[in-house]
């Protein structure tokens, strides 16, 4: 599927709940849900730090594709952090500098997307689209 | 609720908002309190009927706004007990006051060797002004150790006192767990040691009187906007004979007595220390909200805050999966709390939906959530307008959250 039928999709599954409550419970359980990062991923070079909560955030590319695998100390933020990977993982660079984040405003999280959440989420998304920038180029950014 | 805090809260227009759907219940005041309607239109009315610059003005308006800025800090002087108006510095609050006495006694009386002591109590805004002036001066900060309850180690503290020590720094009461330290004993040892104390009082002010010359402390920091106040003003009191001694911080206008270019010789106390033009309003602002706490009366605001505190450190204690950070025997109205292996920010994020405000995180205080090996909690900050009532829909809340993430 590519990035633009997956947000789409979550954009319909968001649109059946009813209130705040259900959709929590949504996050909650894709938090949980979440395949636990490998321990050897959770280092430092990985973390980006909210004040809030922390995101560790691991790429690989294989392919021509990327592929990123994450993991949060908090439930809520590790149920957006998976809805980002289910967007943004599996694609070419290209595919993934030329998404769009909007979809989060239509669904109603833009609020735990402004800095002053300071979740690590907003920085998530800025290193996402770097990591893709770096694959282009030729770098590898994963030391 | 009865009628004297149904009246209390009517002075608070914005009590009465929804938040999420849901009536407010505010207990983020260690943060920062709500302003009553009367600090809110004298600030309006200032800018409306009497905004002039002060000081050197020979027109009418300026001196009534001159008259109105040192009547301001005159009624500050009054509140605490301040020996004179001049020992009085406004500064933006707490922060730039500790920042201005750190940087300027660090200036005149910190050399190469000498330490500072802070305690492990402290926000980021007292020990980050003075590791700065240890690393400029090449002298070392030390730390007053603190308990698992939340109390300082004052047996420690006393040998920390040593002839190398320029100045101690600690708070009045902590804002991330509530402490009220025992400010007049800890300044009453520092003094036997010939050493000066600066009181970190941003959270000080707001629970209960303070006497600056009956705590004997060197110098007590502020910030209006714990207090009732509006935001962007504070202060510092400071004995005058340091701040004699201390060279200005900040240089500028006001602050000056003549200037040329070959030399500049500075204003008195306390303009020595106002660089620039001074924040007026907020500074009458203050001074309403200082009649407010006055009007409010002492009495009501402790027997209000201390049932606050009973009430809800009972009814957290209830629920279990909840743990209570900071038991200290003397405790303000500050509850921090975490809840087992739940993250503050999932707490946080499902208690903002039921329009409570509390607030998550580390409080600025790493060091202390590094000392007791959290890495934050949520903390209620509890004001005389709160109710119990408040309190149970904030219990309510952490028991679905506990359901939600169980």
């Amino acid at each position: 599927m590519n990035i633009s039928d997956t947000i789409e999709e979550i954009i319909n599954e968001f649109s059946s709940f009813d209130d705040w409550m259900d959709k929590y419970n949504y996050l909650i359980d894709m938090g949980k849900s979440l395949p636990v990062l490998d321990e050897k991923h959770k280092i430092d070079s990985n973390l980006i730090t909210g004040c809030q909560s922390r995101v560790w955030l691991h790429s690989e590319y294989k392919d021509g594709l990327i592929l990123f695998t994450a993991d949060s100390d908090a439930v809520i933020t590790k149920g957006i952090v998976s809805l980002l990977l289910r967007v943004f993982s599996g694609h070419t660079p290209d595919e993934i500098i030329r998404a769009e984040t909007e979809f989060l405003d239509v669904i109603g999280l833009k609020d735990h997307l402004s800095p002053t959440r300071s979740n690590g989420l907003i920085s998530m998304i800025k290193q996402i689209k770097l990591y893709a920038l770096a694959y282009k180029a030729g770098e590898n950014p994963v030391q | 609720m009865n009628s004297t805090i149904e009246r209390i809260r009517s002075e608070f227009t914005i009590l009465g908002q929804q938040v999420n759907g849901k009536p407010l219940a505010y207990f983020d005041n260690a943060a920062t309190t709500q302003k009553p309607e009367r600090v809110i239109e004298a600030i309006n009315r200032y800018y409306r009927e009497a905004n002039s610059n002060v000081h050197r003005g020979v027109h009418r308006m300026s001196q009534q706004a001159t008259q109105a800025y040192e009547s301001a800090r005159g009624k500050v002087a009054g509140f605490l007990n301040a020996s004179s108006p001049a020992e009085i510095i406004f500064t933006r609050g707490t922060t730039e006051a500790i920042n201005l006495v750190a940087a300027s006694f660090g200036e005149a009386f910190v050399n190469q060797g000498d330490e500072i002591l802070v305690s492990a109590l402290e926000h980021h805004s007292n020990i980050v002004p003075w590791q700065q002036v240890c690393l400029r001066k090449n002298a070392l900060l030390k730390v007053i150790p603190v308990f698992e309850n939340g109390e300082l180690d004052l047996e420690s503290y006393e040998k920390l006192l040593t002839p190398k020590t320029k100045i101690v720094a600690f708070n009045h009461i902590s804002n991330a767990l509530g402490t009220i330290n025992p400010i007049m004993e800890m300044i009453r040892l520092a003094h036997a040691s010939g050493i000066p104390a600066l009181i970190d009082g941003a959270q000080g002010l707001s629970h209960g009187p303070v006497d600056v010359e009956d705590l004997d402390c060197d110098f007590y920091t502020f910030s209006s906007h714990k207090m009732y106040g509006p935001m962007g003003i504070g202060g510092l009191y400071g004995k005058r004979k340091w701040l004699e001694q201390m060279p200005p911080y900040q240089c500028g206008g006001e602050m000056i007595s003549k200037v040329t270019f070959e030399k500049t010789t500075f204003n008195e106390l306390p303009y020595k220390f106002e660089a620039g033009t001074p924040n007026v309003a907020d500074a009458i602002g203050l001074a309403e909200a200082i009649d407010f706490l006055g009007v409010t009366g002492w009495d009501f605001i402790r027997k209000q805050e201390a049932d606050l505190l009973a009430y809800g450190t009972e009814q957290l204690n209830a629920i279990p999966g909840v743990k209570i950070i900071g038991t200290a025997r003397n405790k303000a109205s500050i509850l921090s709390f975490i809840l087992n292996d739940i993250h503050f920010f999932d707490a946080g994020s499902i208690i903002d939906q039921y329009g409570i405000a509390v607030r998550t995180g580390n409080h600025c205080t790493q060091p202390l959530m590094d000392r007791l090996g959290i890495i934050g909690t949520i903390r209620a900050s509890f004001s005389f307008y709160n109710t119990r009532e408040e309190i149970d829909r904030l219990t309510e809340a952490i028991r679905k959250v506990i359901a939600l993430f169980h």
